[in-house]
């Protein structure tokens, strides 16, 4: 290519693949979560994809609701939707509560989990636990020029291949590592790429038969329902509130939705 | 649900249970411990920091300093004087350059038009004299202080300051019964109530979310600075010589802002020692890392979404505002007009409590949007003294173009400094805005916790400004 990355991005660029919409777009093919814990850059990579200017700024737990935008880019549509940091899966608060109910029921085509690189082993808490349940994932490891500056490095094929999904190293505040981020969104949400993400933690043998077990069972009584993996661990976890989802038939609603092939969230223009 | 399914439901449950008996009940633990060391694996094989670590650790310097006992408070309170000064020195500027365009030349230029084209001349009052002079007027009060301090405010934030302000007040608020984490509901609110309102999300406990959001109106919000400036310049700042009248002005609206922060802390001490009793939670916060703001960036976002959407939010109210205005006091019922009868009817009410008839009846007409309450307070001041030279006449709001020379109205309209004390007082503690009690009953779902955030606030500032009143009558 003959001009510079950031040129990929560049709205005034008209052989550029990106075209930012904004907040509405009439239809859309792929729906893309934006998740990680707080304070890593979710909304400033929301805004360097969809031209929004969603308010950004440099303290955990800035963003409570759910933001949406879309752009388009090599011909087809995607809709963004940034969710408020979260540090884990497990976690109760409301704001964390929206973005662990959209990851797991909100049936997005890819989960993109930004990272913060100077704080890459804590973040990775996360990343494990939303690889433990989807299969279409992209990693985002965000804030590579404040790594920089402390003298940390990231070695994105190493973690790739531990991973099993792709990685991209970004500075989302400069649009540095855009293009690529959007690439690799791009294949994994066609297909173009398959991945196979990791999942250690749960494969203890005693465990795994216990799960598959419960799976059997939540399976047929919950057609429709995304994630019976995750339900089933919960359980096994002794969740409370698994439990009650259980016994007031919420969780019966939520499959309800996805046996009549709705969504949780709605696709096209609301 | 049918017995069917609830059988089956209570079946996978019993199962559930059943298989954690196997799997063992340590299971959650192992599950945990097991993603932690694959988390350490993965990070040790692809992360690598060089062995030179930076003898000089900027951040932790500055967060030695920021976030100290001795000197942590002090900071806050001198950058947040600092804020305000520069505000109101830079703002009075561009302040007369719209007054002098919107007011002086526009508006004639209108009315000059009317006439020529024939227009009624009720017509041409409610447009030009009303409607049209209600959003000039709050587009040259309210836009220049608020394009010099969002951007500033802004900046702030984006170093990375604000969750070092929550870090400083943990303290305060736990000992208040409260979540630390409402500092940062606080802050928020420095912008936007309702804004404020929903940051509150960020608490788990749903009874220190609840004090989080009953106490958010403490925080003076973009439609209330305004007021604060212009009355601490006028009242406040005229007192001192005046090479120090800003200074004094600025640590004047400091005053009010710590003054809320007072009262945020004695109500949500109140609450959680009566009606909302509880311990506070602890949580961790983190620090970020500071990071040098983007200030071309920041000063494009912060003028254009932060202060062009306050201030069209404003105008939109204005308009209706400026009509109703002018219709009341247009329309004579036995000889006097609809204004002056409610203002007289206000005014011992007013006078009780060191402010007004005209300030309580702005307040009236002003809960839509607090933004309008001083154009709304200038043009019935200007209507009830029925003064002649300013402006044309009945509900026609008029050319000032300098504090001073709203000064003069307001002086003229039987203000003392104790009116003013009082209205900044007043400005603070005061129901929240349409929209902000509409979120708060959003966000609570409960008619009876949207009644108490409405009211209380009301009813501490009525208390207030008549002690205060009080006292000053008193001393004086």
């Amino acid at each position: 290519m003959a001009y510079p990355e950031q040129c990929e991005i560049c709205p005034v660029n008209r052989g550029s693949k990106l075209v930012k919409l904004g907040e509405t777009s009439d239809s859309t093919d792929y729906v893309i979560a934006l998740a990680g814990n707080p304070n890593v850059g979710k909304s400033t990579v929301f805004n360097n994809l969809t031209g929004l200017r969603q308010h950004t700024g440099n303290w955990p737990g800035k963003t409570v609701t759910r933001a949406e935008g879309a752009f388009s880019y090599d011909g087809s549509n995607y809709k963004v939707v940034d969710l408020p940091g979260t540090y884990s899966l497990m976690s109760t608060s409301t704001d964390e509560e929206v973005a662990r109910d959209f990851i797991l029921f909100g049936r997005p085509d890819v989960a993109v989990v930004v990272m913060d690189a100077t704080r890459l082993e804590r973040n990775l808490n996360l990343v494990l636990q939303v690889l433990e349940i989807t299969d279409k994932a992209v990693v985002c490891v965000n804030l590579v020029d404040e790594a920089e500056r402390k003298g940390i490095t990231i070695d994105d094929r190493s973690l790739a291949r531990e991973l099993g999904v792709p990685v991209v190293l970004t500075a989302a505040r400069i649009g540095r590592g855009i293009p690529e981020l959007l690439r690799s969104i791009r294949d994994v949400a066609t297909g173009a790429l398959v991945c196979k993400p990791r999942r250690g933690w749960t494969e203890d043998k005693k465990v795994k038969s216990a799960l598959d077990e419960l799976v059997a069972l939540i399976g047929p009584e919950y057609p429709g329902l995304p994630n019976v993996r995750w339900v089933a661990l919960r359980l096994l976890e002794g969740d409370q509130r698994i439990i009650d989802a259980i016994r007031s038939g919420e969780l019966k609603s939520l499959a309800l939705r996805g046996e009549h092939g709705e969504e949780v969230i709605s696709r096209g223009k609301e | 649900m049918s017995q069917n399914v609830q059988a089956k439901a209570e079946s996978i449950i019993t199962r559930a249970r059943g298989l954690r008996w196997q799997v063992g009940e340590a299971f959650h633990d192992r599950a945990i411990e097991a993603l932690y060391e694959e988390a350490t694996h993965i990070a040790g094989r692809s992360v690598t920091i060089s062995g030179e670590r930076p003898r000089f650790n900027f951040d932790r310097t500055l967060d030695r300093l920021l976030t100290s006992r001795w000197t942590g408070f002090p900071i806050m309170v001198l950058l947040l004087a600092a804020v305000f000064w520069i505000t109101i020195e830079l703002a009075n500027i561009p302040s007369k350059m719209i007054a002098g365009l919107l007011l002086d030349t526009v508006h004639p230029a209108l009315k000059e038009f009317g006439t020529w084209i024939q227009m009624p001349s009720w017509l041409s009052g409610l447009l030009f004299d009303g409607m049209y002079l209600a959003a000039a007027w709050v587009i040259s009060v309210m836009l220049p202080p608020m394009a010099i301090f969002f951007p500033m405010f802004t900046l702030l934030e984006d170093f990375g300051y604000l969750p070092r302000v929550a870090f400083n007040l943990d303290f305060l608020f736990r000992k208040a019964g409260a979540h630390g984490k409402q500092a940062l509901t606080m802050v928020m609110g420095y912008g936007c109530n309702a804004a404020g309102v929903v940051a509150a999300r960020i608490i788990d406990s749903p009874r220190e979310r609840l004090i989080a959001i009953i106490t958010n109106n403490f925080s003076i919000c973009n439609g209330r600075w305004p007021t604060q400036i212009l009355i601490a310049t006028i009242f406040i700042g005229a007192l001192a010589p005046p090479q120090l009248a800003g200074v004094v002005s600025a640590l004047a609206v400091v005053s009010v802002v710590l003054i809320g922060v007072f009262f945020m802390f004695m109500v949500s001490w109140g609450l959680s020692r009566t009606v909302l009793r509880g311990e506070g939670s602890t949580f961790s916060l983190e620090l970020p890392p500071y990071r040098p703001p983007r200030i071309l960036q920041t000063l494009y976002t912060s003028v254009i979404d932060r202060t062009l959407i306050v201030l069209w939010r404003a105008v939109v109210w204005a308009v209706p505002a400026g009509a109703l205005i002018w219709l009341v006091s247009n329309i004579h019922i036995g000889g006097r007009s609809i204004a002056e009868i409610v203002v007289g009817g206000l005014d011992p009410v007013g006078m009780l409590i060191g402010l007004n008839g005209v300030i309580l009846l702005a307040y009236i007409i002003a809960i839509p949007a607090n933004e309008i309450v001083i154009p709304t307070v200038l043009m019935l001041t200007v209507l009830v003294a029925k003064m002649t030279g300013v402006g044309g006449g009945s509900g026609v709001m008029f050319e000032l173009d300098s504090a001073e020379a709203t000064a003069s109205v307001l002086q003229a309209g039987g203000w003392t400094v104790l009116t003013g004390v009082n209205l900044m007082l007043f400005s603070l503690l005061h129901n929240p805005c349409s929209t902000t009690i509409y979120t708060i009953y959003k966000e609570t779902g409960s008619a009876k916790w949207t009644t108490v955030a409405t009211l209380l606030p009301v009813v501490l500032g009525l208390v207030v400004c008549f002690l205060v009143a009080q006292v000053w009558r008193m001393v004086g």
